[in-house]
C-alpha cells in the first residue's frame, strides 16, 4: 500500500495502533440518528396512543387532542374494560374472553409442541417411507388460507359432536399448529449429529426411549422458541375462535372485536382501548420478556434449518 | 420377509400426523372443491352445476372489489414493509448504541394481534377525535386524514395498520442476514474502498436474497390470509369498499348461507396460493441433499 | 473402471482362524444408487482390521451396515458365528465410537457410559463396576460426573471409547475416530487405541481417511473405492505391493510418481529416448509384456548417485535431470525432478546441498517399483 492510500484508509484497515475512533457526527451519521429516532417514534405511537386513551374520561376524549397526556388520569375505563364492558347483551367485561382465551390456550400449545417435537423427531432422525411427502403436505397446511379448510371441518366436528366446544377449538389448533411446530423440530433435529441417534440404537435405546432421554433433554432451546411461537399465535388468533370455540368459549380477540365493533350510540373510547391492550397484554408481556427467542422462533421457522 | 423394525417404529409415531394431514388438510380440500361445483346454499347438497359458481362469483360486484383491494393491499403491503423493513435493518447494522433497544421497538406491533392493530388504527383514524382532528387543531385546517371511512381510501387505510404492523419483521429476518456475512467481505470492501451505500446495493443486497424470499413468502401468506384486520378496523367497508376475499369467503360461508359461492371463492384463492407456493417450498425444501447423515 | 479386477479379496485363510466379523455378500442400495455391491470381508477375531479410503468411497456404509444401523438391500452379516443380518445394533455383541464423539449432551461421563447398561438393566453394582473399569483404563475416573460440554475434545472421545468398553463385547466399531482432533491429541489417542486393542484383544474395525492411522493401526487394511475393496492386505503389503494404480497413489507421502511409457518386452519405453530396463522387477503373472503400462517409483525408492560413483547394480537404473522446485520437510527434503520430460519426485537427504536448476544423477530402483496396467491400472 502505498503511503497517501494508507493514510486515507488506515482507520479502516487498522494499520495504525491508536484507542477507539474518535466520534465524529458526520451528516450521514445524523441522518442516521434521525431516522432510526423517527421511525421508533411512529412504530411506538399507536402504542402510546393507546395508553393515554384509556387513562383519559370520556368528556376529556371528546376534545379531540388525541395525542395529549391524560389530563386526571383514571383506571375506571381499566375496570370496566375488565369486568362491566357490555358485547351484545352481556356485560360482564374482557375478563370472561380472558380466561376463555387461557383456557384454550395452555392445552393448544401443550399438545401442539408435544406432537410437533415428536413428528420433527421421527422425520429428522427414522424417516420412515414418505417422509419428504409428509412434509410437504405439512408445509401446505402451513400456507394455505385456512379458509380453504373451514367448512368441511366444521361439519365434521359437528358430525363427531364436538362443533363449538373447547375440544373442539384446541384439537383445530393443533392441526394448525403442526405444521410450524414439526418444521421447527425437524430443522433443530437436523442440526444434531446424526450419530448421537446410532450411539444411542447402539446403546439398545428404542424410540421412545432416544426421544425421552436422549433429544427431548436437549431440546430446551426449541421448545421455548415453539412454545412462544405458539402461545403468540393461538392467543392473537380470532377466525377460529370465532368459528370453532363456540358462544360459551369464545376468545378474548373475538370478544375484544364484538366489544368495539357492535357498540351503538356514543362509543367509550377509553373503555375499548383499556380492552384492546389487556387483550394485547400477553404476547406484549412475552415478546418483551423473551425478545430474543422470539427473534430466534422467527429465524427458526422462517429460514431453512 | 424382512423385519424393518427402524422404518416400522418411525410410521408408527407418524401416523396420526398423517391422519391429520389425509383427513383436514387434503380431505378438507377436496371437500371445498366438491362443494364449489355444487348449487348449495345453507347446506351441502350435490347437485352439481359445474362451473356455475364460478361464473356467479366473477359476476359478483363484491368479489371483483375484494380482489382489486388484494392485489392493492398486497404490492403495497409486501412493498412498503420490504422497504422499510431493509432500511431499519441496514440502520440498525451500523453499530448503533441503542440498537437492542430499537430492535425490539421495531418488532414489538408483530407480536400483536391484527384485531389489536385493527382496533388502534381506527382510532388514530377516527375523523372526529382522531389524528386529523388533533392536527387540524394545531392549525393545519384543510388536513384530511379519513381514510378509515373514506370509500376511496379504506384500503389503503388497512395497508398503513398491515406495514405498521409487519415491517418490523422483515427488519429482523433481513438484520439476521446482514449479521450473517462474512465480515471478511467487508474488510475486502473497504481495502479496495468501495463507498458503503453501494456496497448494500451490489454486494449486500444480493447476498440478502434467500432472506428476502422468505420474507415476502411470509408477507405474501398473510396478505392472502387477510381477514382479522379488515374486519377490526373498517369491517370491510365503507360499504364494501375494502372488502377481501378471505371475508367474501367467510361472510357467505357463515352469515349468507351461500356455501356454493364461497367455497368457489375459497377455490380460487387455494389455486392461486399453490400455483405461487409450489415452485418455491420445492426450490426452498424439497432441492439438493434430502435431509443429513 | 476397475471392472477387471476382483471385486474384492475375502480372507481365505488357511491357518484355523476364527472368523468373528463376516461380510457376505454385502449389498446396499437406495433406489437406483448403488453404495456396496457383492461385498465380503471377513475379520478374524481379535484382528484390527482398518477401512481406508477416501470419502464417498463406502467405508462408513459398511461400518453402518456391520452395526445395524443401516437397512441393507441384499447379502449377510454375521458376527461371533451369529447371523445378525436383521438383528437391532444393540444385540450385535457390537461396541461403536464416532466421529462428532455422539455424547449425550445432558448426562454426565458416567451416565453416558452406562447408558446402555441400564436399558438392557444389569445389576446396579455390575454396572458401577464396569464404568469403574473404563474409568480406570481410559483416565478418566476424575471425570465421571462432568458433562460432555466440560470436557476437552479428546477427552470426550476417550469418553465416547469407554461407552464402547462397557459394553464388553467382542466387536469395536470406530467410525474415523480421531478426524475431529488435532494433530497432537490425534497421535496421542491413536496410541491409546493400539494399546487398548494390545491389551483387551477385541476385534476392532476402523474406518479412516487418514494413511497414518491406516498403517499404524492396522493388522490388515482394506482400502476402498467407488464401494470395491481395491486390496486387503497387511499394511506392508498394501504399501509395498499395491494392487493397483489407486492404493499405490492414495498411501504414501510423498504420493509415487508415475511414469507412463510402453511396454516393450522387459523394458518400458517413458519416450524421448529413454528406456528402463525392468530385469529387477518381479511381474505378477502371468506376464504382459507390451502396451501401455505406468510405471510407479515411491521417492525414497529413487537415490541420488555422486559424480564417480560405483556402476548401478543389477536392478536399478540411471538417468539425469534437471531439479524443479525443492521442498524440505525437516527430516529430509523432497526434489522435484524429471526424467523422458515426466515429473519425478526424489526423497533426499534433509543437509543435501541443491538449488533449483541444478542438474541430478539418480538411480530409481526398480526391484521396489509397480508396474500398472494403463487402462486398467491393474498391477502388472
Amino acid at each position: 500500500m502505498t503511503a497517501p492510500s494508507a493514510t486515507l484508509h488506515r482507520s479502516a484497515a487498522g494499520v495504525v495502533p491508536r484507542g477507539a475512533r474518535p466520534k465524529t457526527l458526520t451528516a450521514g451519521r445524523i441522518g442516521l440518528i434521525v431516522f432510526l429516532a423517527v421511525s421508533a417514534a411512529y412504530v411506538l405511537t399507536p402504542l402510546y396512543v393507546m395508553v393515554v386513551t384509556s387513562l383519559k374520561t370520556m368528556e376529556e376524549i371528546r376534545l379531540g387532542a388525541i395525542f395529549a397526556l391524560p389530563a386526571a388520569p383514571t383506571v375506571e375505563p381499566w375496570i370496566a374494560a375488565w369486568s362491566t364492558a357490555c358485547t351484545g347483551l352481556t356485560c360482564e367485561g374482557i375478563q370472561v374472553g380472558f380466561w376463555n382465551s387461557v383456557a384454550i390456550l395452555v392445552p393448544s400449545v401443550v399438545f401442539s409442541v408435544l406432537a410437533g417435537a415428536i413428528n420433527g423427531y421421527a422425520l429428522a432422525f427414522w424417516r420412515p417411507r414418505g417422509s419428504n411427502l409428509l412434509f410437504a403436505f405439512l408445509l401446505l397446511g402451513a400456507f394455505i388460507p385456512v379458509q380453504v379448510f373451514l367448512y368441511p371441518l366444521v361439519r365434521i366436528s359437528a358430525l363427531l359432536g364436538v362443533y363449538g366446544t373447547l375440544p373442539n377449538i384446541v384439537a383445530i389448533h393443533v392441526i394448525f399448529g403442526l405444521p410450524i411446530t414439526t418444521l421447527l423440530f425437524r430443522n433443530y433435529y437436523a442440526g444434531v449429529p446424526i450419530e448421537l441417534f446410532k450411539a444411542a440404537r447402539v446403546d439398545g435405546a428404542g424410540f421412545w426411549r432416544i426421544f425421552f432421554q436422549v433429544m427431548l433433554p436437549m431440546s430446551t432451546p426449541i421448545v421455548i422458541v415453539a412454545c412462544i411461537l405458539q402461545v403468540t399465535g393461538i392467543w392473537n388468533d380470532f377466525i377460529l375462535g370465532l368459528v370453532f370455540a363456540g358462544r360459551e368459549n369464545l376468545p378474548m380477540t373475538v370478544q375484544l372485536n364484538n366489544v368495539v365493533n357492535t357498540t351503538t350510540g356514543e362509543r367509550p373510547y377509553n373503555i375499548h382501548m383499556a380492552a384492546t391492550i389487556l387483550t394485547a397484554a400477553v404476547p406484549l408481556l412475552v415478546y418483551f420478556v423473551s425478545g430474543r427467542w422470539f427473534v430466534r422462533g422467527i429465524a427458526a421457522g422462517a429460514v431453512k434449518g | 420377509m424382512r423385519p424393518r423394525r427402524q422404518i416400522a417404529t418411525g410410521t408408527i409415531a407418524l401416523l396420526p400426523v398423517w391422519a391429520v394431514v389425509v383427513v383436514a388438510y387434503l380431505g378438507t380440500i377436496a371437500w371445498t372443491v366438491l362443494i364449489s361445483f355444487t348449487g348449495s346454499r345453507t347446506l351441502p347438497v350435490y347437485d352439481f352445476v359445474g362451473f356455475a359458481q364460478y361464473e356467479r362469483l366473477f359476476g359478483t360486484s363484491r368479489w371483483i372489489v375484494s380482489i382489486g383491494n388484494i392485489a392493492t393491499f398486497g404490492v403495497l403491503f409486501i412493498g412498503c414493509c420490504l422497504i422499510i423493513g431493509f432500511l431499519l435493518a441496514v440502520a440498525l447494522d451500523q453499530k448503533v448504541r441503542a440498537e437492542g433497544a430499537l430492535r425490539t421497538i421495531y418488532l414489538y406491533p408483530y407480536s400483536m394481534s391484527f384485531i389489536v392493530t385493527g382496533l388502534v388504527w381506527q382510532w388514530i383514524m377516527n375523523p372526529e377525535l382522531g389524528l386529523q382532528r388533533s392536527l387540524r387543531d394545531a392549525g393545519f385546517e384543510s388536513f384530511t386524514f379519513d381514510w378509515a371511512v373514506n370509500r376511496d381510501m379504506a384500503i389503503y387505510a388497512v395497508a398503513v395498520a398491515g406495514i405498521w404492523q409487519a415491517s418490523g419483521l422483515v427488519m429482523a429476518i433481513l438484520l439476521a442476514g446482514l449479521r450473517g456475512i462474512d465480515q471478511d467481505l467487508w474488510k475486502a470492501t473497504k481495502v479496495d474502498g468501495i463507498p458503503t451505500w453501494r456496497v448494500y446495493l451490489s454486494i449486500v443486497l444480493p447476498l440478502l436474497k434467500p432472506m428476502i424470499v422468505t420474507a415476502v413468502v411470509l408477507l405474501s401468506v398473510a396478505v392472502v390470509k387477510a381477514y382479522d384486520l379488515v374486519v377490526a378496523l373498517t369491517r370491510g367497508g365503507p360499504g364494501i369498499a375494502s372488502e377481501v376475499p378471505a371475508k367474501f369467503v367467510m361472510d357467505n360461508l357463515f352469515e349468507r348461507s351461500n356455501i356454493g359461492l364461497a367455497t368457489a371463492a375459497s377455490t380460487v384463492m387455494l389455486v392461486t396460493v399453490l400455483t405461487a407456493l409450489v415452485p418455491w417450498l420445492y426450490a426452498e425444501y424439497f432441492r439438493g441433499a434430502k435431509g443429513h447423515g | 473402471m476397475h471392472a477387471t479386477l476382483p471385486t474384492s479379496v475375502p480372507l481365505r485363510s488357511t491357518a484355523p482362524v476364527e472368523t468373528s466379523v463376516s461380510v457376505r455378500d454385502l449389498k446396499i442400495a437406495y433406489g437406483s444408487l448403488t453404495v456396496l455391491d457383492k461385498l465380503s470381508i471377513d475379520v478374524a477375531k481379535g484382528e484390527f482390521l482398518v477401512l481406508l479410503g477416501p470419502s464417498g468411497c463406502g467405508k462408513s456404509t459398511l461400518l453402518n451396515a456391520i452395526a445395524g444401523l443401516m437397512d441393507i438391500t441384499d447379502g449377510e452379516v454375521w458376527i461371533s458365528g451369529r447371523n445378525v443380518t436383521w438383528a437391532e445394533p444393540k444385540d450385535r455383541g457390537i461396541g461403536m465410537v464416532f466421529q462428532s464423539y455422539a455424547l449425550y449432551p445432558r448426562m454426565t461421563v458416567a451416565e453416558n457410559m452406562s447408558f446402555g447398561l441400564r436399558i438392557a438393566r444389569l445389576p446396579k453394582a455390575e454396572i458401577a463396576a464396569r464404568v469403574d473399569r473404563a474409568a480406570k483404563l481410559l483416565h478418566l475416573t476424575p471425570l465421571l460426573k462432568r458433562r460432555p460440554a466440560e470436557l476437552s475434545g479428546g477427552q470426550r472421545q476417550r469418553v465416547a471409547i469407554g461407552r464402547a468398553l462397557v459394553r464388553a463385547v467382542d466387536v469395536f466399531l470406530f467410525d474415523e475416530p480421531l478426524s475431529n482432533l488435532d494433530a497432537q491429541l490425534r497421535s496421542e489417542l491413536r496410541i491409546e487405541i493400539k494399546k487398548l486393542h494390545q491389551s483387551l484383544g477385541n476385534t476392532m474395525v476402523y474406518v479412516t481417511h487418514d494413511q497414518i492411522e491406516a498403517m499404524t493401526l492396522a493388522d490388515r487394511i482394506a482400502v476402498m473405492k467407488g464401494g470395491v475393496v481395491q486390496q486387503l492386505a497387511p499394511p506392508q503389503e498394501i504399501y509395498s505391493r499395491p494392487a493397483n494404480r489407486f492404493v499405490a497413489g492414495f498411501l504414501g507421502s510423498p504420493a509415487m510418481t508415475f511414469l507412463s511409457g510402453t511396454l516393450r518386452g522387459r523394458a518400458i519405453d517413458l519416450g524421448g529416448g529413454v528406456t528402463v530396463p525392468l530385469d529387477g522387477y518381479a511381474f505378477a503373472s502371468p506376464e504382459r509384456l507390451t502396451g501401455a503400462a505406468e510405471l510407479g517409483v515411491r521417492p525414497e525408492h529413487v537415490a541420488l548417485v555422486a559424480p564417480g560413483a560405483p556402476p548401478p547394480s543389477p536392478g536399478a537404473h540411471r538417468a539425469t535431470g534437471t531439479v524443479t522446485m525443492i521442498e524440505p520437510t525437516g527430516a529430509d527434503m523432497t526434489l522435484w525432478t524429471d526424467i523422458a520430460g515426466q515429473p519425478l519426485t526424489i526423497r533426499a537427504p534433509a543437509d543435501l546441498s541443491v538449488a533449483v536448476g541444478d542438474p541430478v544423477r539418480f538411480s530409481l530402483d526398480l526391484t521396489r517399483a509397480s508396474l500398472f496396467d494403463a487402462e486398467t491400472g491393474a498391477r502388472l
